[in-house]
């Protein structure tokens, strides 16, 4: 008996170190890149070719940040991707908790089909959507405008569906008092409801603002003009681009700085909502 | 006069939801109906697709894509490979990496869980634009991996410029063929006008950078899925079968995996629908270059339309696509059907 306790004990050893270090491992690799990203951004191009793997930028220099700002494109990038993001947000968190409110409480004829149709348009791959976009844009005469960019995914299936979920999940006590008390639906929906909803408004907020900002193939199909070009779209024409001699990695990848820092830095805040999201979204 | 409280709630419920109904019908529905009508034309993108003047041509864009000998089907079909190698490699393959770390991250007996899942999450949050930058930088062909690779003494390839099939050099190494002449009943015929030494490529070595990518970036969230599984797994059960003698192989081959079953079904379900639109990754890295052998049907799709001008055939690969991915999902059902039941 003794011997297998020891046997065992020294099996948990073993399979805690292989843990750690399988952990270890991948942790290395799935946070490395960003390292070598970011040091690189602050190296010499010369040194940036000569030692890419090497995490500590020396000499330590600023001018792939100030070439970016001052010679390319990005305020512009920068501006246009906040106005587009922040629209998209809003409208998102907005029209889809509405929606989601009507599906999960309000008693209307045809709420079943509706509910049906969210789901079959939440089954359509996007990369369907590409061409026909474009199409309804120029027949709107939209193309190519900030409208474009923004009302075509101003709302989005699978909002409503994590919205109509949430709402499913609380209780109804609430919204009875309210209507008791002679509060419209408005009423009750944008003073009752909405502020019970904030663990799934912050959700849908996140998600929202994340997919908008790193959104590319919507904006490769609504605009063509360079002063529409949100972050990713300009980064993607500077990376593909030859702007002067040499391959210019430092001034890439730092772009690409500028491109990860948002969503980075609400991810460190808000991590336990993206988790949410990851896991509403497989909720589906 | 005062409506009823019955219409009254009626007309709310569709004020509520008249403004996503408004969006989704014009820029999903209504796009969809248009572009039906443009698959079957040979519009060239001047004026609206809807006047007498723009040519129908029936199924045209349909048979050139499958049936007329010609660069739109060879376009096409290669396309098709490559993505068929890129669904097999990726899906599986980041299936069992998110499975495995899942299973180790849950681990009762590790700390630091916290941490771990958020670096294993973390790139999948971030743009595939600027991603896909840093893996332009870090497989240049003296980047960082080229560098680890040359620690151990191997000589990295030119990944972005590498058009070798991986299928064709595992098929030489072994000394099967010789994959600089190879044999000609390979080369002399096959299916939809490529032969089947062209259908038995594999992935490009510049293929397999996309595929690592898109691995390295998908595992994070599919983990997050399977640790959110895991979690519901009851400790009681796990705790009965160490009771009844059982090992870990086999607690984890009859407790956990059973119990994981709707989750698996559901990442490989999501997985199979999102590398068949793999598009960003391409856009940006490589354009469908080198030898075309990082062609996706998705990129193709896009570059008919907007590059070439055919919107005909652009809109007729990507129903076709949208045929593909629904035929896949049914097969993966059907693969993964409850058999006993």
């Amino acid at each position: 008996m003794a011997t297998v306790r020891a046997n065992h004990g020294a099996r948990t050893v073993a399979s805690t170190f292989v843990g750690y270090f399988i952990l270890i491992f991948f942790a290395l690799v799935f946070i490395y890149p960003f390292v070598i990203q970011l040091s690189a951004s602050f190296k010499t191009e010369a040194n940036a070719a000569a030692s890419p793997l090497n995490p500590i930028a020396d000499p330590f220099v600023t001018d792939a940040y100030h070439k970016v700002f001052l010679s390319t494109d990005m305020p512009l990038w920068l501006g246009n991707s906040l106005i587009v993001t922040i629209a998209i947000t809003l409208g998102r968190v907005l029209l889809d908790s509405m929606a989601g409110y009507a599906l999960a409480r309000l008693r209307f004829k045809g709420r079943k089909a509706l509910f049906g149709a969210v789901i079959a348009i939440l089954a359509v791959p996007g990369v369907v959507l590409f061409i026909p976009k474009f199409l309804v844009l120029k027949q709107f005469g939209m193309y190519d405008s900030y409208t474009a960019l923004i009302l075509p995914i101003i709302a989005d299936a699978g909002g409503v569906f994590i919205m109509k979920q949430f709402f499913e999940s609380i209780p109804r006590s609430v919204e009875e008092a309210a209507k008791i008390d002679g509060a419209g639906t408005w009423r009750t929906f944008w003073s009752v409801v909405l502020p019970m909803g904030r663990p799934a408004l912050i959700t849908l907020t996140i998600i929202s603002f994340q997919s908008s900002w790193n959104e590319l193939p919507h904006s490769l199909v609504a605009v063509q003009s360079p002063d529409l070009y949100t972050l990713p779209r300009g980064l993607a024409v500077l990376v593909s681009g030859s702007l002067g001699s040499g391959n210019q990695y430092p001034l890439k990848l730092g772009a690409a700085v500028l491109a990860t820092i948002p969503v980075a830095v609400l991810f460190v805040v808000f991590q336990r909502y993206f988790v949410r999201g990851a896991n509403e979204g497989a909720d589906k | 006069m005062r409506l009823s409280a019955k219409a009254r709630e009626n007309i709310a419920g569709w004020l509520f939801v008249a403004p996503v109904i408004l969006i989704l019908g014009l820029f999903m529905l209504l796009p969809i109906l248009m572009a039906m009508w443009v698959s079957v034309t040979d519009w060239n993108g001047q004026g609206s697709p809807f006047k007498s003047s723009v040519p129908f041509v029936g199924m045209d864009n349909y048979t050139k894509l499958f049936a007329e000998d010609g660069l739109t089907r060879q376009d096409f079909m290669t396309s098709v490979r490559n993505n068929l190698y890129y669904v097999g490699l990726v899906v599986p393959i980041q299936t069992i990496l998110a499975l495995g770390l899942a299973l180790v991250v849950n681990s009762r007996m590790l700390k630091g869980k916290t941490f771990f899942r958020a670096a294993f999450f973390f790139p999948s949050v971030t743009s595939s634009v600027a991603i896909s930058v840093v893996f332009l930088f870090i497989f240049a062909s003296s980047g960082a991996v080229n560098n680890l690779l040359a620690f151990f003494g191997i000589q990295g390839p030119q990944w972005f410029a590498d058009a070798r099939g991986l299928l064709h050099l595992a098929l030489d190494a072994v000394g099967l063929v010789n994959a600089d002449s190879p044999p000609a009943f390979l080369t002399s015929g096959g299916p939809f006008g490529l032969s089947w030494w062209e259908w038995l490529a594999g992935p490009s070595v510049a293929m397999s950078t996309i595929m690592l990518l898109v691995i390295w970036t998908t595992s994070g969230t599919f983990m997050l899925m399977f640790l959110a599984a895991l979690q519901d797994v009851p400790v009681t059960l796990e705790e009965a079968s160490m009771l009844d003698g059982a090992g870990r192989w086999k607690r984890l081959r009859f407790v956990t995996l059973p119990m994981l079953k709707p989750t698996l079904f559901l990442v490989l379900t999501m997985g199979i629908i999102s590398t068949w639109q793999v598009f960003d990754q391409v856009y940006v890295m490589s354009q469908g270059a080198p030898g075309k052998t990082t062609l996706t049907p998705a990129y193709l799709s896009y570059t008919q339309a907007f590059d070439s001008f055919e919107y005909g055939t652009g809109t007729a690969i990507s129903f076709v696509l949208f045929a593909i991915i629904v035929l896949f999902t049914i097969v993966q059902r059907w693969l993964l059907r409850e058999r006993n039941a």
